[in-house]
């Protein structure tokens, strides 16, 4: 009894400090998308008025339709899906397997080359605009979504390696010695054991990579003209469009991370007969 | 049918300044339980993963059976491993766990199913086939790790300190079920522990390590009661062997060793050697409170005294030398208190001072 009542007078406080922490932390991230989400649909002569409307009096898609209907921006919604998936795709094929290396391995020049590989981000892409737009335009991809994934993967590439690298640490060597003594191969090992464990973590990752590319605008910019992804057609257009215009492009580039996450959840919270809650 | 044997290994890390395993030969005989102990650091581990086939020896050769394993990967020596960590697949239930070898070597689903439904029942996991391994207890994920590498049918099964993880109690009692389940399945055992009961309970015989090199095989009782060096003899047993340091004096074909100011009759081999450890058992030895009419009993002052259940553990001095002798509940020593201690002669062990190695054969 006694310390029953002292663990909870312990954990309450703390308990305490986690929710305000939590609160702080999803209003500071959920009011701008709110804010954006209801301007987005509200009817443009109730968004030019004053004072602005902070919950959804008139809900009308209006704003989104014609967003959408612009010219352009439904094929750079769909060029940035398509951008987001081979990023996705040729940074994981990539990544995981330096990744497991770096995790598994110790090889020499193990430390440099884990350092080696921060220093691509240090180096500023802006210097790069011309060289990537030469190498771009010799290699005949100027203008075409490969040369922006690509791109997007060498800037994705650094944290994916680091990340899979973490995540492989965390799954205990002894089960992939297990399976090799019931039979596996090394390759076998690591398929059947290590990549399903990993699942979770590279969930995660491809979350960060799906995002970073989606955002990405630099690249799209400078290697793209007609094939513009949706933050670069976003950006193009943003001077001179107004304020309806900008409100729905900005909730156009946070409604499919957000989708993203929500369909990637379960494999980061519901794991293996576990609820983590 | 499936012995081991182990010729002239030595392995040594990358970046390791002393081989783990040094020189290293072992003859297991077919369906034998070799326990292999030591303290930590000692290469009884790095021994097992070779055999395994988890780690390569830098030279030596490796023979199971009739063949020549030492450089064949782990899946084609015909072993299967018990890890300390169980190493159970969090992503596979316990029926797929167990069944994940016989998996690995495509065997008919009715066959997989009448194997796992077989070491299941055997390791008493009915009940828990359809679970993850995070639903279950230590206890019962550690015979998920059983069950799944006797279902292999090993030629030799290995395990490397798999109670070590689990609670006292526990331990006890899977110690028991595992010596059982061992001598019914008849697969040639190599295992791994620091725990020398461990040792003594489970092996047919006991392979004692230090520092890379096999310092003893022998039969649990030959190990206890006559160990090869002074480190076997203070390794094993709890409380460890007594050593008393003496000198060896000959005169007339009669030895005797002097501990202290008292003598100790020793036979005539000890006289070769100057500086004398003499081992004894705590419980070979006969404590009396008065001085007995005859005999070679050896005056002691009592220090501690710990009653202990079953007997009394008497911490005593003999000129300055502490040993510990076991009695009945109701000796009457209290500390300070002079009493003789007279050792069984058949029990005592003379070993060399200067490097702790037995006298005698």
């Amino acid at each position: 009894m006694a310390t029953a009542a002292l663990a909870q007078r312990r954990t309450k406080p703390r308990r305490w400090h986690l929710y305000v922490a939590a609160i702080a932390i999803s209003l500071f991230i959920l009011v701008p998308i709110y804010v954006i989400a209801v301007a987005a649909f509200t009817p443009r002569t109730v968004l030019n008025g004053f004072p602005k409307p902070l919950v959804p009096i008139t809900i009308s898609t209006d704003t989104m339709q014609a967003f959408l209907a612009t010219r352009g921006v439904g094929q750079s919604v769909i060029n940035s899906l398509i951008v987001g998936a081979m990023t996705l795709v040729m940074s994981l094929v990539l990544g995981t397997p330096a990744g497991y290396a770096l995790a598994r391995f110790a090889f020499r020049g193990r430390d440099s080359f884990q350092l080696l590989i921060l220093l691509t981000r240090a180096f500023p892409i802006a210097i790069l605009a011309v060289p990537l737009t030469v190498t771009s335009i010799t290699w005949g991809l100027y203008d075409t979504l490969p040369a922006v994934a690509i791109v997007h993967t060498a800037l994705a590439l650094p944290t994916t390696v680091l990340i899979t690298a973490s995540i492989f640490i965390s799954v205990p060597v002894d089960l992939e010695e297990a399976a090799l003594t019931l039979g596996c191969t090394p390759l076998g090992a690591f398929t059947r054991v290590a990549m399903p464990l990993a699942l979770p973590g590279l969930a995660a990752a491809s979350i960060f990579t799906f995002v970073l590319s989606w955002n990405e605008v630099f690249a799209s910019v400078i290697l793209t003209v007609s094939n513009r992804t949706l933050p670069a057609q976003v950006l193009a257009s943003l001077g001179d469009s107004p304020l309806p215009y900008r409100f729905a492009g900005g909730f156009a580039l946070i409604l499919p991370a957000l989708i993203f996450i929500f369909f990637i959840r379960r494999y980061l919270f519901n794991m293996w007969g576990r609820v983590v809650r | 049918m499936s012995e081991i044997r182990i010729e002239r290994i030595t392995k040594t890390y990358p970046g390791g300044k002393a081989p783990a395993v040094r020189d290293v030969s072992l003859t297991v005989g077919d369906s034998e339980f070799m326990v292999l102990l030591g303290p930590s650091g000692c290469g009884k581990t790095t021994l097992l993963r070779m055999l395994a086939g988890l780690e390569y020896p830098d030279s030596g050769r490796i023979i199971i059976g009739d063949r020549d394993v030492t450089d064949l990967p782990p899946r084609k020596r015909g072993i299967a491993m018990v890890f300390q960590s169980y190493a159970v697949f969090p992503h596979l239930t316990v029926f797929e766990n167990i069944a994940f070898g016989l998996r690995m070597q495509k065997r008919p689903n009715e066959e997989v199913k009448r194997r796992v439904d077989n070491a299941a029942g055997l390791l008493q996991l009915e009940p828990y086939v359809a679970r993850y391994p995070a639903q279950l207890s230590g206890g019962q994920r550690q015979r998920v790790a059983v069950a799944r590498a006797i279902i292999m049918e090993p030629s030799v099964l290995l395990m490397d300190e798999p109670l070590s993880n689990l609670d006292a109690l526990l331990r006890l009692q899977f110690r028991a079920e595992l010596k059982k389940l061992v001598s019914e399945v008849k697969t040639t055992t190599v295992y791994v522990t620091h725990d020398q009961v461990e040792a003594l309970s489970l092996g047919d015989r006991i392979a004692v390590m230090r520092e890379g090199q096999i310092v003893q095989v022998a039969e649990p009782m030959v190990v206890y009661d006559r160990p090869a060096t002074e480190f076997v003899g203070s390794f094993i047993g709890s409380p460890p062997m007594n050593f008393l340091r003496g000198t060896a004096h000959s005169d007339n074909g009669h030895t005797q060793v002097a501990i202290g100011s008292q003598l100790l009759p020793a036979p005539p081999a000890v006289g070769q050697a100057e500086g004398v450890l003499v081992g004894i058992r705590a419980e070979n030895i006969m404590a009396t409170a008065t001085a007995p009419a005859s005999g070679s009993a050896l005056q002691a002052e009592t220090v501690v005294v710990e009653p202990l259940g079953s007997h009394l553990l008497v911490t005593a001095t003999i000129d300055g030398q502490v040993l510990k002798v076991v009695t009945r509940t109701d000796f009457p020593a209290r500390p300070g208190d002079a009493i003789w201690l007279q050792p069984e002669t058949d029990k005592l062990r003379w070993l060399r001072a200067s490097d702790g190695a037995s006298i005698e054969s």
